[in-house]
């Protein structure tokens, strides 16, 4: 690979107990690249995430980024780092406008006090940053969004900050047609930002619209991970169900 | 579409309506007060209701009373300068109870415990201000009062936040044995009279005539100021302001509802030669209450917490919100307003005994829901719990000047609590209506 990772993960370790969740996994993640993991229910995609994301702290294996190594055993050294986690139930607060929630936990202040025109101003600029067009006015309760712009909320309230990693569960799953093109574009204009996003999906058709990389996980082990370009989605399937294995060198 | 940069431009000097790159997005503040006031139309057609259906069952009850009090006294009792004053004093502590309770119905928690709170508290100072006993300075004992509702409202947070208890069995659990700890702190049967001219004179003493128009030209001022304030911010960060028109509009509201109250409360209201006038002391201290604690949920972070929380705790969670720590102070702030309710209460009957403050709670609690506050969490203002228990003390007083018996004010006060839910219920429904509107 031409350029370095942001992102690296070695010999990933979790286990619950008895159960080894993931079993000594690799995972790398490009600046400016869409890298989506894949892999059946209980693969152990959501524990591999939770750990980026510092709620789950990995029990052994090593985690670099930007080259250099971290330790991540808290949402904030995950978000201090610049990496920002948009969960599949989207974690918005429905009583509260999209400013209050792209805003939620790190407030812009003037004093003691809020300072809304701040926090109203760099939440439309994120918008507008990522071509957003559905949204009326960022005074809106997130309670009247649809399923389309609260995942574009999220999205953005995850940019906002200047994230270098973003990272989607799930990003399209309740989604129509119409809106799963739109969050697959505005996918595609963060990465084209700079940003590095690692998308999970179960939908193989949205990963290869999107992804620049496919990684696949089979029982907490990475059994794949190859640039999109250079599979297909019935090899993907195989490797995910485990059926087939990828013989070729991973990226 | 040109490529937008990453790093976004320098914000512009103009503060008024910017032209957004990916289509429109506004922010609510544009246009004229005509754009506003449809917006406003819009909103409460959405089922942002708010306070309106309180305000206008405060109006029609106002209305209903003033007619039955002609018709069935043959007399006017309901509305006169001393019932006003009168109906004020004593809605002044439900007010402040369901304003101590939305603190933790934001939560979508809720303190049974609120008024027994009040009791111990308010035992706790007779005992200690007795003149024959440890004849404690009232102010003293007052702030010991006040942190007996900090100790309670720690206990109560600790364990629902920490330890996870649901707050109604935690709280229903204090609501028996706090009023053991009453019973003990008082003796048995006691009735402890206050005879402490300071403390009585909250409810019971008033402003000078020119006290009352300096507190208006107060509440004005700081409106102003606060107005003019947020401006400022807005116009440096380059986002549009509302017109300025609305500012006055709101000050000119203020003016007049507030004027027309201090000239009424202004008049002689004393059936006898010595003179009653002014407005009530326990008044402003409601009023610097209700301010201070909107603002603490509107402009801080502990406020925003709290209707975070209240929407959504585990997105709270996720974003870094201290939950525990907001959850246990915001018990704590409701005990703590709660024994301010037990004051107001004490001040006003001048005594305190075993079952104080056991027959409150629902009340305030009932005056929460009236108003608009939801009893799910996340939705409500301090303003409409005070809106709300107004209703309810209007009802009561009127109900009482009618020589009705007791019963009818509890059967009324629970139709209009329903009443309250059912107008809450069909306007969210409205709302859920029309959720797919983009």
């Amino acid at each position: 690979m031409a350029d370095t990772p942001l992102i690296e993960l070695t010999d990933i370790v979790k286990s619950f107990g008895p159960v080894s969740v993931l079993k000594g996994v690799n995972l790398k993640a490009f600046p400016g690249k869409v890298t989506a993991l894949v892999g059946d229910n209980g693969a152990g995609k959501s524990t591999l995430i939770k750990g980026l994301a510092g709620v789950q702290p990995y029990d052994g294996g090593e985690v670099r980024f930007d080259g250099q190594a971290v330790h991540l055993h808290s949402p904030r050294d995950a978000s201090a780092l610049g990496i920002e986690v948009v969960y599949q139930d989207l974690a918005l607060c429905d009583n509260l406008d999209i400013v209050q929630n792209m805003f939620l936990g790190r407030e812009e202040t003037a004093g003691l006090i809020f300072d809304e025109g701040q926090m109203e101003r760099e939440a439309s600029e994120t918008l507008r940053s990522l071509s957003v067009r559905t949204v009326k006015s960022v005074r809106q309760k997130v309670s009247s969004l649809s399923g389309g712009q609260r995942q574009t909320v999220a999205i953005a309230r995850s940019v906002l900050k200047k994230a270098k990693l973003v990272v989607l569960d799930e990003p399209t799953a309740a989604l129509g047609v119409a809106q799963t093109e739109q969050v697959l574009n505005l996918v595609r204009r963060l990465a084209d930002q700079g940003v590095a996003v690692i998308i999970i999906s179960h939908n193989l058709q949205d990963v290869f619209k999107v992804a620049d990389y496919i990684n696949v996980l089979y029982l907490g082990t990475m059994v794949a991970a190859i640039p999109t370009a250079e599979t297909t989605s019935d090899d993907v399937v195989g490797y995910i169900t485990g059926s087939k294995t990828y013989d070729g060198v991973n990226v | 579409m040109t490529t937008t940069p990453a790093t976004p431009p320098p914000p512009p000097t103009d503060t008024t309506n910017l032209p957004a790159e990916g289509g429109f997005i506004g922010s609510g503040q544009e246009g004229g007060i005509g754009d506003q006031v449809r917006a406003y139309f819009q909103r409460v057609r959405s089922g942002d209701m708010g306070a309106l259906p309180a305000i206008g069952g405060l109006i029609v009850l106002v209305i209903l009373f003033t007619i039955l009090s002609q018709t069935m006294l043959g007399q006017q009792f309901f509305l006169t300068e001393r019932n006003f004053a009168n109906l004020l004093t004593q809605a002044a502590s439900l007010v402040m109870l369901a304003m101590a309770l939305v603190f933790v119905i934001l939560l979508g928690e809720i303190d049974l415990s609120a008024g027994v709170t009040s009791g111990v508290a308010l035992s706790a100072f007779v005992v200690l201000t007795k003149p024959d006993g440890p004849n404690m300075n009232w102010v003293l004992a007052l702030v010991v009062a006040l942190l007996v509702g900090v100790v309670i409202g720690a206990f109560i947070g600790f364990f629902v936040a920490r330890v996870g208890i649901p707050s109604f069995v935690v709280t229903l659990g204090l609501f028996i044995g706090l009023q053991g700890v009453t019973l003990i702190l008082l003796g048995a049967g006691g009735v402890f009279r206050i005879q402490i001219p300071e403390f009585l004179a909250i409810q019971n003493a008033n402003l000078p005539i020119w006290g009352g128009w300096v507190m208006l030209a107060i509440i004005l001022a700081v409106s102003f100021g606060m107005s003019l304030w947020d401006r400022a911010l807005r116009t440096r960060a380059g986002v549009p302001n509302r017109t300025f028109a609305l500012v006055i509009a709101k000050l000119a509201v203020i003016a007049v509802l507030g004027g027309f109250v201090v000239a009424v409360l202004s008049q002689n209201r004393s059936s006898s030669i010595k003179e009653i006038a002014g407005v009530p002391i326990v008044v402003p201290v409601v009023l610097l209450i209700l301010w201070i604690g909107t603002f603490a949920l509107d402009r801080t972070k502990f406020g925003r917490y709290i209707y975070a929380i209240g929407g959504n705790a585990e997105a709270a969670r996720r974003s870094g919100i201290k939950v525990i720590t907001i959850r246990w102070v915001a018990f704590i702030v409701c005990s703590v307003l709660a024994v301010v309710a037990g004051v107001f209460s004490a001040s006003k009957v001048g005594s305190v005994n075993a079952g104080f403050g056991t027959d409150t709670v629902l009340s305030g609690v009932a005056a929460a829901v009236v108003g608009g506050v939801s009893l799910f969490g996340g939705r409500g203002r301090l303003m409409h719990a005070a809106i709300g228990a107004l209703v309810i003390a209007v009802i009561a007083n009127g109900l009482g000047l009618l020589n009705l018996p007791a019963g009818v004010n509890y059967i009324v006060t629970g139709g209009v609590l329903v009443l309250a839910a059912t107008v809450d219920a069909v306007s969210r429904v409205r709302a859920g209506g029309s959720l797919t509107r983009t």
